[in-house]
């Protein structure tokens, strides 16, 4: 018996010890995703996918500049050297593309490459139309509806309208390469051996457990070719899931570390980014029912939230406060006339103007929330602090906590449902990456569901001015200036109820060096080093 | 013998059936729907209308029931939503890492499970029978997938030994071993306190007879003696290790989705959560079917083992 647990001790002592380092350069990215992103192109789960498999692998005519920090992430030149719209037809866009670039497969980029990817989204009948990545990002290039090819390295692009957006669209429109997809003509074949032209490409695939890629030594961007040698990501959906992977070494990154674990993460020497970027944390409010079709209550529930308290206290500073759509500092947030602090005096009485009184005519509200869910950082705690502020003003919330596909679910189909019309809000996180996102779809009265998901409905003949407007100005800087002033208006017509902008919080081992966290959803993994 | 069996297996397809028609109707009355959950949050209803237009999500229920039903009789569990890969893939691929997770949590269990409960029956009220008990209990009361938790905070957190999570990557015996010690033991720990129960109860009445006194009163050796009451005790010990090891396969939901070990029950979280249903139904499928056949094994093997039993 003793030589028999002495044994068992060996082969338990053999097995625990640690395994070989592993190679040098690897990067293992735990990420948010319960799933590997879709690898086939048109990649999925929302911009996380885009993050890490789709700029990898992919590249689209337009890209972000992810190299800085210290401003808003901007467009620049991608597989498109330039790009112009036609002066004689505002309709077309013509764009000149990067010559000498391949893709994974040795086959040439081109015409006919952008082409074949134009198709694979909004070309129904055609042989390599795929249903699935359409699904995904066809939404994203509305705007555009067709293509043609001038010469090998032009193509001009159609609009249903004459719109400024394009660049804003075609930046998610990833290329694939035709020669790689007509060796299966099959997409999911295809997402298992991909070929792309981005600084990374794929080398082994497991689905559901890792994604494997190497660095692209050929890549046409000589500035960006990858330092590290090999990049691993890790679908990780369970917050302390990452958080023991990256502390017991098996990562050595992860996306959005639980807030609680930043304070003991820093003291043992883990980095913490943080960034402004295109979020926003809000209560959208429904404007055609009491209490929230009244400005003045609008107004007095968002100087009645604590917002440092939130972004202090409970998220260890991993937010900052929301005193709009955008955060002070981005080109669209102008000079609103209403700063909004954290002041429940005067919240009680722009309450008490609006006729409302606690004994004879409470504010009472019915807010639909998640109870997790992307970007939705801590649901269920940051709303009991918000109910407890309106609480103190005067405003009584009922919480109803769904999962977060529900809300989703709930919140397309807009108010006016038998299920949702005892409600007065919801509880969603925004991106506001381009005008489309941030104001078209949710201030237009053309988008009222189910055209799109204007669900409040906000009508604003002004703010409808405004963004038809910037659509029609070329200028990127008059058209900065356009939506500023619709800014101003919203916040001012306080159609929801602002709260936080996340600062996307990673938590990177002390072995990872030289990553810039940009002011973007998206990141640039060239620049990184391990060890 | 053989009508018995074939009988068993004609009631197994009524059972299949009602197990998928309730898996399909319960993913069907869960609000959202498997296309709006992989289509991105921005998206609008009529987007994804569309999308599920395509997909054939639009056809009332009872219709893709029955075509998934009709697909299925031709052996084919379809595509899953959220990869498109073939379901048979995923479903062989995550049976094959629940199989070795339950044989290995098994294994540990029964050994252990068995020592303890044998020590424990032959120092009846000394300090280890208080000890081996006191295991049995804390084996049993403990939720597993908390202990899961506390593993990984020591082992893999505190002392950096052991993967948190995941299956191993890289080849070999040593990885494979690391990533699958502390899901082992997670998943262990009840059917050990079970096993050390029963196993010292059963040695215990085996003890407690007139034959034992008798051997010891001819002056057999204790090592003797112990031979005897284990052999008596053996079938009832046999018969709970059976049951233990069919709940190991299925049990591991929970302690799966704490390790993210890639097995069946870490497929069928994943599976609910992305409202994935034709993985959710092929999972359960399969599963229902190990089921079935796994009950009949027992029953046939208890035949075989006890003539007194017999299956008509």
């Amino acid at each position: 018996m003793r030589r028999m647990i002495i044994v068992l001790l060996a082969v338990a002592l053999s097995v625990s010890l640690p395994g070989l380092a592993s190679a040098q350069g690897t990067l293992r990215i735990g990420m948010t995703a319960s799933d590997i992103p879709y690898t086939g192109g048109q990649t999925d789960n929302g911009f996380e996918g885009f993050r890490f498999v789709g700029y990898q692998i992919y590249e689209s005519l337009i890209a972000w500049d992810l190299t800085r920090g210290d401003r808003l992430a901007p467009l620049v030149p991608g597989l498109a050297e330039s790009w112009e719209v036609r002066k004689d037809a505002p309709t077309k866009w013509v764009f000149k593309l990067r010559k000498g670039v391949t893709f994974h497969d040795g086959s040439p980029f081109n015409a006919d490459a952008v082409i074949f990817s134009f198709e694979s989204i909004k070309k129904k009948d055609s042989p390599h139309f795929d249903t699935y990545g359409s699904g995904q990002v066809g939404f994203r290039i509305a705007s555009v509806i067709g293509v043609s090819k001038v010469d090998d390295h032009t193509v001009e692009f159609e609009t249903n309208k004459p719109t400024s957006f394009v660049p804003y669209q075609l930046c998610y429109m990833l290329i694939v390469s035709p020669t790689q997809w007509q060796k299966f003509k099959d997409w999911r074949k295809f997402a298992e051996q991909p070929s792309g032209t981005g600084p990374f490409r794929v080398t082994k695939f497991v689905p559901r457990e890792r994604l494997e890629l190497e660095a692209n030594k050929t890549y046409w961007d000589v500035k960006r070719r990858p330092k590290i040698d090999k990049l691993v990501l890790l679908p990780m959906p369970e917050p302390t899931t990452r958080l023991a992977a990256l502390r017991s070494g098996q990562v050595d990154w992860i996306e959005v570390p639980p807030p609680d674990a930043i304070p003991q993460l820093k003291s043992a020497g883990f980095t913490i980014t943080l960034n402004s970027y295109p979020h926003n944390w809000t209560h959208t409010l429904r404007l055609d029912k009491e209490p929230w079709n009244n400005k003045l209550v609008r107004k007095a529930a968002n100087y009645a939230i604590d917002r440092v308290g939130i972004c202090k206290n409970l998220l260890n500073d991993t937010c900052i406060p929301a005193t709009g759509v955008v955060y002070p500092g981005h080109p669209w947030f102008g000079k609103p006339k209403e700063t909004y602090s954290y002041n429940p005096a005067k919240a009680k009485e722009l309450l008490r103007q609006a006729g409302f009184d606690a004994s004879k005519h409470p504010a009472k509200a019915v807010h639909l929330i998640s109870t997790s869910g992307s970007g939705q950082m801590l649901p269920l705690a940051m709303n009991e602090l918000i109910q407890k502020n309106l609480k103190d003003v005067g405003i009584d919330v009922d919480l109803q906590p769904v999962e977060w596909n529900t809300l989703l679910t709930r919140w397309r189909a807009g108010f006016k449902t038998p299920e949702n019309e005892g409600l007065n809000a919801w509880n969603i996180s925004w991106n506001f990456l381009e005008p489309w996102s941030g104001f078209g779809r949710f201030f237009h009265s053309k988008s009222v569901v189910p055209v799109a998901v204007n669900t409040m409905p906000y009508i604003n003949p002004d703010a409808d001015k405004l963004i038809d407007e910037a659509e029609r100005t070329f200028d990127i800087n008059k058209q900065n200036e356009v939506l500023a002033r619709l800014h101003e208006i919203i916040v001012d017509d306080a159609p929801w109820i602002f709260v936080v902008h996340d600062q996307n919080p990673r938590a990177l081992s002390p072995k990872v060096k030289g990553f810039v966290q940009p002011q973007s959803w998206f990141v640039d993994l060239t620049s990184v080093t391990v060890r | 013998m053989w009508v018995y069996v074939g009988r068993r297996l004609l009631l197994a397809i009524p059972t299949l059936l009602g197990a998928s028609i309730i898996v399909f109707a319960m993913v069907h009355l869960a609000p959202g729907d498997p296309i709006a959950a992989v289509m991105p949050a921005e998206s609008s209803k009529a987007e994804i209308e569309a999308t599920k237009r395509a997909y054939g999500f639009d056809k009332p229920l009872a219709v893709q029931y029955l075509v998934w039903l009709g697909r299925v009789a031709t052996g084919d569990l379809g595509r899953s939503i959220a990869t498109r890969r073939p379901v048979i893939l995923d479903v062989r691929d995550a049976l094959a890492n629940s199989l070795v997770l339950a044989l290995s949590s098994s294994l540990l269990a029964f050994v252990l499970g068995v020592g303890l409960g044998l020590l424990a029956a032959f120092r009846q009220g000394r300090v280890l029978d208080k000890v081996a008990s006191g295991m049995a209990v804390v084996g049993v009361s403990v939720p597993h997938y908390w202990a899961g938790i506390i593993l990984i905070i020591v082992f893999s957190v505190q002392l950096n030994w052991l993967p948190a999570m995941g299956a191993a990557n890289d080849p070999g015996i040593v990885p494979y071993l690391r990533h699958i010690a502390l899901p082992t033991i997670a998943l262990a720990l009840i059917p050990l306190g079970v096993i050390t129960r029963v196993v010292r109860s059963a040695a215990l009445d085996i003890l407690n007879q007139e034959f034992v006194l008798a051997l010891r009163a001819k002056g057999l050796a204790a090592r003797r003696v112990f031979t005897h009451v284990v052999k008596n005790s053996a079938p009832q010990i046999l018969t709970v290790l059976g049951l233990q090891f069919g709940f190991q396969l299925g049990g591991s939901v929970l302690v799966e989705s704490v390790f993210s070990w890639p097995g069946t029950g870490y497929l069928l979280n994943l599976a609910i959560f992305q409202r994935d249903i034709p993985v959710l139904q092929g999972v359960i499928l399969v599963l229902a079917t190990f089921f079935v056949l796994l009950n009949l094994a027992v029953d046939l093997l208890q035949t075989l083992v006890d003539p007194r039993i017999v299956r008509h």
